[in-house]
């Protein structure tokens, strides 16, 4: 699956002919290819999710976008899927939230609140579903991990590959291979930035960086010099071609000077144009 | 020596055949993994020595052949001599000297040898009239236990191969579609979906490249059906494969096996061996023109890789954890290319429905559950084993007529069918015509076809509590339902059997589990509540007693149960004093025995061995009101 291609109200493969579908009774378009959770999104209705994002394939684990799919001829038989990874269909009908697609969604936040009782983000959620406290065992060692592997799976569409899941059932965790500093690790904290818990914890220091167990030596921004990048980051990308090494040289922030530099330049130069005082 | 025409395979048949019946005096030893853990290996060893002794005073000249599984394991190591078809049961290599002197060579019969009915009390010295085996008709078993399944020629002399040589000659991929589709034939795996339909789609798939994987990750406990086929003939199920594979067009196929199996995987390799030699498999299949061939391979151990999607990630060398399966796997399977993935039972059924037609096959079974069904036999009942019978046989002919009722003949109480995840039928229901549909109107399903039967010293909470805990295990943790759902309601239930449950539980554990049905991304978690809500339904009251009374009806669950001594029924025999593990019983021979409650662990070793059933249990927390602390 390519980047972006769930992005926007226009979801679904370029070209592919146009679905009409209704999401609880709104009517909405989307491109062949999209999935249910972008036409729901694309007709303004609000489905929760934890461990979908636009840019990952769909990985189906926080059961959270359950919805009730029908269509007229089924004579009012409807079936449970998952919005994330249910393809859209011409004349399907939606519904975000029948009694069973509701009650199913708090006992999963139910289960989930157990697990990470004190994680904003999982309070929040249940709260709005009614949930104040989990009926059942707070887990006596709280963790902000909610297993939705963005982490991992934003590591392996990159490449890398440097974390996974390991251990089966509650043992399940994040880990890299034998709990020692990962040796594919570039430091790019992309799983990090990813995870929408922050549970993944780095630290970036004057010219280091630490997470996952490794030490990263760091690239100075030739013109500020901060320092912005890991060396092995820089490395890997430049290694795998497209980016050239010399791309690392500056920050984000004083690329972005550059440019504007750069246009303020050439708009000064064509006749009948004039940027800012 | 490859065959390339339909002629060359008939040639090879009548000499397969010609090499078998010069081979007239056959004596069988079951080598299936049951009798090899009985020793079976020693008893053909010896048996072969002593012919070989012997040679000259044989008559006819006579073979030792070591087969697959018989199913008849709770008697084994068997030894069947033909063509007399004389059965004896747990044979000892010792008697290998007599069976070739009495039997081979002074053609009797050796009464001690014979399998006694312990309904009538006679000995029964014909395999096929044994009740075990008179009552079951096998199919995909067909040729287990009647061949060497380290011998193409042998599986061939019976049959082998000639449902594939009928498709490859004489029909188009379509006809055998349109034949199985006769046939009836629904998945063994457990979800009974219709085969023709799952090849049909995968036919019509787009793309050159697809895969045939046939699924031997049986992990169920107490299953082994898959086991013995794998083992006991591999030929059924690579025929089955090949089949499978001219009807959807496919070139390439897995057959996954535990690697828990190491047999089957030994004999699937030589099988697989000996028909891409014989030209049975490989390019230019019979000379036909069509090529396919097959590799093993060998599963890590987890449970969930059963699971197809799973499976199948495995296979890839990716982590086996199931995906969301709205784009079916004839379409996006192995390695995102249509794959067409059955159980091995399901492909060992498909040479047979081709050799003698679909008709045949769907004029055994119930309206919507065709032909015949293979299952394990185990728990508490008197011939655990493995049978294959039509479908819509009734419990009671499987637990009674052919597992011969329960062991010790006490009261039966549930039969747990369908593996970990499958659910508890009680004694109401024992006249159930066994099929897809009525198993799971009981709220249980066919799945892996084991059948665990369940006497009266069962509780039906703890049985439950055995079985999340095994799903707790085996749950990959992929989504949240099954990973934190099994966890908590796993805790309910040891609080329950522990005597620490509360008012309000049983609704818990509904909510939840119906939270797990429909939330569930794979049929782990969603089938993962079937024995709680299936023990719910027939044995509530069972449940109830451990929250209101806290006590354990069934006397199982340690924390609710005591154990005393009848007075008037000790015999003073001893037994139990030289099974308790901590020495908590005290008493002379001949004497009354006493249990002391401050050190008995309630266990039930005692009540197990006690002959003259004077060991009683009851609610534990009397001992409070008795005064015993």
């Amino acid at each position: 699956m390519s980047l972006g291609k769930e992005m926007g109200t226009q979801a679904g493969e370029k070209g592919g002919r146009m679905l009409s579908l209704s999401v609880d009774g709104k009517s909405v378009q989307v491109r062949e290819g999209a999935f249910v959770l972008e036409a729901a999104r694309a007709a303004g209705v609000e489905i929760p999710t934890l461990c979908h994002h636009p840019a990952l394939e769909p990985y189906g684990g926080c059961r959270l976008c359950l919805v009730d799919v029908t269509r007229p001829e089924w004579g009012g038989w409807c079936k449970l899927v998952i919005a994330c990874q249910f393809p859209a269909e011409e004349g399907l009908l939606v519904h975000t939230a029948t009694e069973r697609v509701v009650e199913t969604r708090r006992v999963v936040l139910d289960l989930l609140l157990a697990r990470c009782p004190e994680t904003p983000l999982v309070q929040e959620l249940a709260r709005r579903h009614g949930i104040e406290q989990t009926s059942y065992v707070a887990n006596p060692e709280p963790t902000d991990c909610i297993l939705c592997a963005l982490c991992t799976r934003v590591c392996d569409h990159l490449g890398i590959s440097a974390i996974a899941t390991v251990n089966r059932g509650i043992g399940r965790e994040v880990a890299p291979p034998w709990g020692e500093a990962p040796p594919d690790c570039i430091g790019c904290l992309a799983c990090a930035e990813i995870c929408p818990t922050s549970c993944i914890p780095y630290e970036t220091s004057e010219g280091s960086r630490t997470i996952w167990g490794k030490t990263f030596e760091m690239l100075r921004c030739t013109r500020c010099g901060r320092a912005h990048v890991t060396v092995a980051e820089a490395d890997f990308f430049a290694g795998r071609g497209g980016v050239p090494r010399s791309y690392f040289e500056l920050c984000d922030a004083c690329k972005r000077k550059e440019m504007a530099a750069t246009f303020v330049k050439l708009s000064r130069g064509a006749a009948g144009f004039s940027v800012g005082a | 020596m490859r065959i390339e025409s339909e002629q060359a395979f008939q040639r090879f048949v009548a000499q397969a055949r010609k090499r078998s019946s010069a081979r007239s005096r056959e004596v069988l030893v079951c080598c299936g993994t049951g009798c090899l853990a009985n020793g079976s290996a020693k008893v053909a060893e010896a048996l072969a020595a002593e012919l070989a002794k012997r040679g000259s005073d044989v008559p006819v000249a006579t073979f030792t052949k070591r087969t697959g599984c018989h199913g008849f394991c709770e008697r084994g190591p068997l030894v069947v001599l033909q063509p007399q078809g004389v059965l004896y049961t747990r044979v000892k290599p010792r008697d290998a000297a007599e069976i070739v002197e009495k039997s081979v060579i002074g053609g009797e019969v050796i009464s001690r040898l014979v399998y006694k009915d312990p309904a009538s009390g006679q000995r029964i010295p014909g395999y096929a009239e044994v009740p075990f085996y008179q009552r079951q008709t096998r199919v995909a078993m067909r040729n287990i236990g009647r061949i060497d399944p380290a011998d193409i020629e042998d599986a061939v002399a019976h049959g082998a191969y000639a449902g594939l040589a009928k498709a490859l000659f004489t029909m188009t991929p379509e006809q055998v579609i349109e034949e199985i589709e006769v046939a009836g034939l629904r998945g063994r795996g457990g979800a009974g979906f219709p085969t023709a339909r799952k090849w049909r789609s995968c036919r019509a798939a787009a793309g050159d490249r697809k895969f045939v994987v046939c699924n031997g990750d049986e992990g169920d406990p107490g299953a082994f059906k898959d086991r013995s086929i794998m083992e006991g003939d591999p030929h059924s199920v690579i025929e089955g494969m090949v089949i499978g594979a001219y009807a959807v067009g496919a070139h390439e196929g897995f057959i996954y096996v535990r690697d828990e199996y190491p047999l089957a995987v030994v004999h699937l390799t030589l099988a697989l061996e000996q028909a891409r030699a014989r030209g049975l498999l490989g390019a230019n299949i019979l000379g036909t023109g069509f090529d396919f061939d097959i590799r093993i391979s060998r599963g890590g151990g987890a449970f969930v890789c059963g699971e197809s999607s799973a499976l199948m990630r495995s296979r890839e060398g990716k982590v086996g954890e199931p995906r969301a399966k709205y784009v079916h796997a004839t379409e996006r399977g192995l390695f995102d290319l249509p794959t067409v993935l059955n159980n091995v039972e399901t492909w060992a059924d498909v040479g047979a429905i081709l050799a003698r037609g679909g008709a045949w096959f769907a004029s055994m079974g119930t309206a919507k559950s065709k032909g015949t069904k293979a299952f394990s036999l185990v728990g508490k009942v008197k011939n655990t084993g493995l049978i294959e019978l039509p479908m819509g046989t009734t419990l009671r002919e499987i637990i009674y007529g052919i597992g011969g009722g329960v062991l010790g003949d006490r009261p039966f109480k549930a039969v747990q069918t369908g593996g970990p995840s499958g659910g508890c039928v009680p004694e109401s229901l024992l006249d159930l015509p066994v099929d897809y549909e009525k198993l799971t109107e009981a709220g249980s399903m066919m799945g892996s076809g084991g059948m665990i039967v369940m006497d009266d010293r069962t509780c039906m909470v703890e049985v439950a509590r055995y079985f999340l805990q095994f799903l707790t295990e085996e749950s990959c943790g992929k989504c949240i339902p099954c990973r934190e759902g099994l966890h908590q309601m796993l805790a309910i239930f040891e609080d329950l059997v522990a005597g620490r449950g509360k008012s309000g539980d049983i609704e818990k554990i509904e909510r939840l589990a119906r939270g797990m049905q429909l939330g569930s991304l794979c049929e782990l978690g969603k089938s993962a509540p079937n024995p709680v809500l299936s023990t719910l339904r027939y044995f509530r009251s069972e449940y109830e007693a451990h929250i209101e009374r806290r006590a354990c009806p069934a006397g199982i669950c340690r924390e609710l149960t005591a154990y005393e001594i009848v007075e008037t029924a000790c015999n003073g025999c001893h037994a139990c004093f030289k099974v308790c593990p901590v020495g908590a019983i005290t008493g002379k021979i001949k004497e009354l025995h006493v249990i002391h409650h401050d050190t008995c662990i309630s266990c039930g070793a005692c009540f197990d061995v006690c002959p003259t059933q004077a060991i009683r249990t009851f609610p534990k927390k009397e001992l409070a009101e008795r005064g015993v602390a």
